[in-house]
């Protein structure tokens, strides 16, 4: 039943079903402090339990499913007894693909651990072989490890896993180990030493979205395990949760992070997107991206649409998942010619207009070859993020049956929920992110911000982005922080005015009542939005970005400070909204500071046309320093000699790759 | 202009000044008869969809169905089969077609 039902039900309102205590407060003493518990937050947590430490974890859900979704697909970038592809490898068609904006210090930590990360999460009980011989005789199965690979199938560094299994076993693996996990609690702010903006990390703030109580951590190290940042142009009141990106990414972890003083970068980065509400089940249309590669695409009358190469060469079902001559590899995302795999024709939409191939179309299963079928549908749609219940089981519920059925595709020349495909919506006012690669904190080869203290993992990493390498970075950076936090002798002082300031701000929203001007925290996030839409969209200049920054301001220091919180989940909700503000003056800032375009981090100026100009090929930084903002900036190879640097941090990591070595 | 009371099946449901129901309104249906109360769909959904209800053992509220992300962790959670259906709202449902016979159905 609804709430609506309730009211029906008993006749009156209903009453918040849980204990409401603002103003308790809760000091919990730890070695370690991770906030967020996704994938990377439990490899973490693990990593530095497993080092001694005493380790609390904190999740704006429950971490056995929060995160990365209730699954993932493929487990990208890593080098393994199947395949002969290097870390170095895996760090190149990234900095290719990307034009240089990619993390390569980040990516290669990552692809050098990510082989001992996969099977340390084996171990923990997720399933990553075919054990049961389902696709034996199967062009993507190594036969003696019974790994199934995807995208390439001859140089094998992209699995294909049973995700689904993957976060029940990380989140069990943290409750053996003895981490204290705090469900619905979410981090507001980073504690400084002193109460510094700047200063060393000594633990952090949460408050509980059930009850409202606020905790005070206070530990040796703090990592960032929040994510990045996804809402500031896409809003919509009331299909909230019917969008590509899961909700719960509302900047909190960069908004944070630029409170205490970290060191942001490429914060100007994003892409054109769709807004909530228009799309149709992630991975439930038939298509051929990603997770549904190299699925045989046909249109109204049965007539084939070829999968073509770099060169425009059909590309006939056997051969979609092999590099082409002067190909090295296929890598997922990449639309590199050297890395990208075949895909539909570019002029599709035109032939489509032409007539050439009649709507709609149709992803048909039914004509490939079985093995190809099954890890579509079954273990690809089955394993990615919102497909399990939503798709595989609902859809074969409903009567569909993959291996009789084509499923509808609903690219309809617009629309669609991967809009990249359509230039006309490229200049559009709806930005998303980055999908990936975005923004966010920068680091060094301990995955340390500038602040001492603290550190980041996954895709709150500058760049950062997929499973793989949120579990390995997270992973590494638990190592690190249990390191670190070693080397102290004892506790860190907390800043008793620090935490009194943050529980006046966290609570202020409880304390309104509404008046005759009280907006609601839905409001300010559609007006802010907004903000971003028309002043920060496909085409930008100073002007523009000045006016939409003052808007943003208003927002947040005018209207804001109206809004009112019934009860502890829209208190949550009120705070995110402050975060997302607080991002969007971040985002603002960083956009005016790169004078100059960018393709690759979809920046168009109209006061600036020139497209990547040499003199700007470098991150933009962004970071305050006693309340105001410092623009700097950071050479894209600023992780220096990846192996050399890698192996002087690591001199006695006993991982896979460095037995193969020696 | 002559007024006349006639007769129909349910007279006396109480009619309140409700505001409009969050669109989509119910992402979620619970078999009230199978559901034993056991909150682990509240527990592990990731955006606080539902809230436990206040009587003990009785199903769960669907309280911020605006929220959903349809990710369907809930029904994965559920321990009775059928007590926990997820529901795509309507603009969502996707067609497909039998290869041989060229019908047509959604899901």
């Amino acid at each position: 039943m609804n709430w609506e039902d309730v009211v029906r039900e008993s006749g009156k309102p209903m009453e918040w079903p849980y204990p409401v205590r603002y103003g308790v407060v809760n000091d919990v003493d730890v070695d370690v402090v991770v906030l967020g518990g996704g994938p990377g937050g439990c490899m973490a947590a693990i990593s530095a339990a497993k080092k001694g430490c005493t380790v609390a974890l904190l999740d704006k859900a429950y971490p056995k499913r929060s995160g990365g979704g209730s699954g993932f697909d493929h487990w990208l970038n890593t080098p393994n007894p199947a395949s002969s592809i290097t870390p170095e490898d895996c760090v190149e068609w990234e900095a290719v693909t990307y034009k240089g904006y990619s993390n390569s210090l980040s990516r290669y930590i990552a692809a050098r651990e990510a082989y001992d990360t996969l099977i340390e999460i084996e171990k923990m009980g997720a399933k990553i072989r075919d054990l049961e011989d389902e696709f034996k005789g199967a062009p993507f199965r190594d036969e003696k490890t019974k790994f199934l690979f995807c995208y390439d199938y001859e140089n094998r560094f992209q699995f294909r896993v049973w995700g689904a299994t993957f976060k029940p076993a990380m989140f069990n693996e943290c409750l053996r180990l003895g981490v204290k996990v705090f469900d619905r609690v979410v981090a507001t702010s980073l504690l400084t030493e002193g109460g510094r903006q700047g200063a060393r990390v000594v633990g952090a703030t949460g408050i509980n979205m059930r009850t409202g109580e606020l905790y005070v951590f206070r530990a040796k190290a703090t990592i960032n395990a929040m994510s990045c940042h996804q809402t500031s142009w896409r809003f919509s009141t009331e299909s909230i949760g019917l969008d590509m990106f899961k909700p719960n990414i509302t900047g909190d972890g960069p908004a944070i992070m630029w409170r205490a003083g970290v060191e942001l970068a490429q914060m100007e980065r994003s892409r054109a997107a769709v807004p909530p509400g228009y799309e149709y089940p992630s991975y439930g249309t038939g298509n051929w991206w990603n997770t549904w590669h190299p699925a045989t695409m046909v249109d109204a009358n049965g007539k084939e649409v070829p999968y073509v190469d770099a060169k425009g060469n059909t590309v006939p079902v056997e051969e979609r998942c092999k590099p082409k001559p002067g190909q090295k590899f296929i890598a997922e995302r990449s639309r590199d010619p050297r890395y990208s795999k075949p895909a539909m024709p570019s002029d599709l939409a035109e032939r489509i207009r032409k007539g050439e191939f009649v709507l709609p179309l149709y992803a048909d299963l039914t004509s490939m070859p079985w093995y190809e079928r099954k890890a579509i549908w079954g273990i690809m749609v089955g394993n990615e993020g919102r497909t399990k219940i939503p798709v595989l089981v609902n859809y074969e519920a409903a009567g569909f049956n993959s291996a009789r059925d084509m499923l509808q595709n609903y690219f309809t020349v617009s629309g669609e929920p991967y809009p990249s495909m359509d230039a006309t919506l490229a200049l559009g006012p709806y930005r998303m992110e980055a999908f990936g690669n975005g923004g966010e904190v920068v680091v060094d080869w301990d995955l340390r911000t500038n602040l001492e203290g603290l550190y980041a993992v996954g895709d709150a990493i500058l760049a950062g982005n997929y499973y793989y390498h949120a579990c390995a970075t997270g992973r590494y950076a638990g190592r690190k922080a249990a390191e670190y936090a070693a080397k102290l002798s004892g506790a860190p002082l907390i800043d008793g005015a620090q935490v009194e300031n943050e529980k006046a701000r966290v609570y202020a929203p409880t304390k309104r009542r509404p008046g005759k001007d009280w907006i609601d925290w839905k409001e300010l996030r559609f007006a802010g939005a907004r903000a971003m839409q028309n002043y920060c969209g496909g085409l930008r200049n100073e002007g523009l970005m000045k006016t939409g920054l003052k808007w943003v301001r208003d927002i947040k220091e005018e209207h804001y400070p109206e809004a009112y919180a019934s009860n502890p989940h829209i208190l949550l909700r009120v705070l995110e909204t402050y975060n997302i503000l607080t991002v969007d003056e971040v985002i603002l800032q960083a956009c005016m500071a790169r004078k100059a375009s960018s393709e690759v981090l979809g920046h168009f100026r109209q006061d600036y046309p020139e497209i990547d100009p040499p003199e700007w090929r470098k991150w933009v930084t962004i970071k305050q320093a006693g309340g105001e903002t410092k623009i700097g900036e950071l050479p894209l190879d600023f992780h220096g000699d990846l192996a050399g640097n890698y192996e002087a941090h690591n001199p006695d990591y006993k991982g896979y790759l460095k037995k193969k070595r020696s | 202009m002559k007024k006349r009371e006639t007769q129909i099946d349910d007279p006396g449901q109480r009619c309140y000044a409700f505001p409009n129901k969050p669109t989509p309104s119910m992402p979620v249906v619970i078999d009230e008869t199978k559901c034993t109360g056991c909150n682990k769909c509240v527990n592990i959904c990731t955006t606080d969809v539902l809230v436990e209800n206040p009587e003990k053992g009785k199903p769960p509220i669907i309280l911020y169905p605006e929220e959903c992300w349809y990710a369907g962790c809930c029904v994965g959670e559920c321990p009775v089969p059928g007590a926990l259906t997820m529901r795509h709202p309507l603009m969502m449902r996707v067609h497909y077609k039998n290869k041989e016979t060229g019908e047509i159905k959604r899901v």
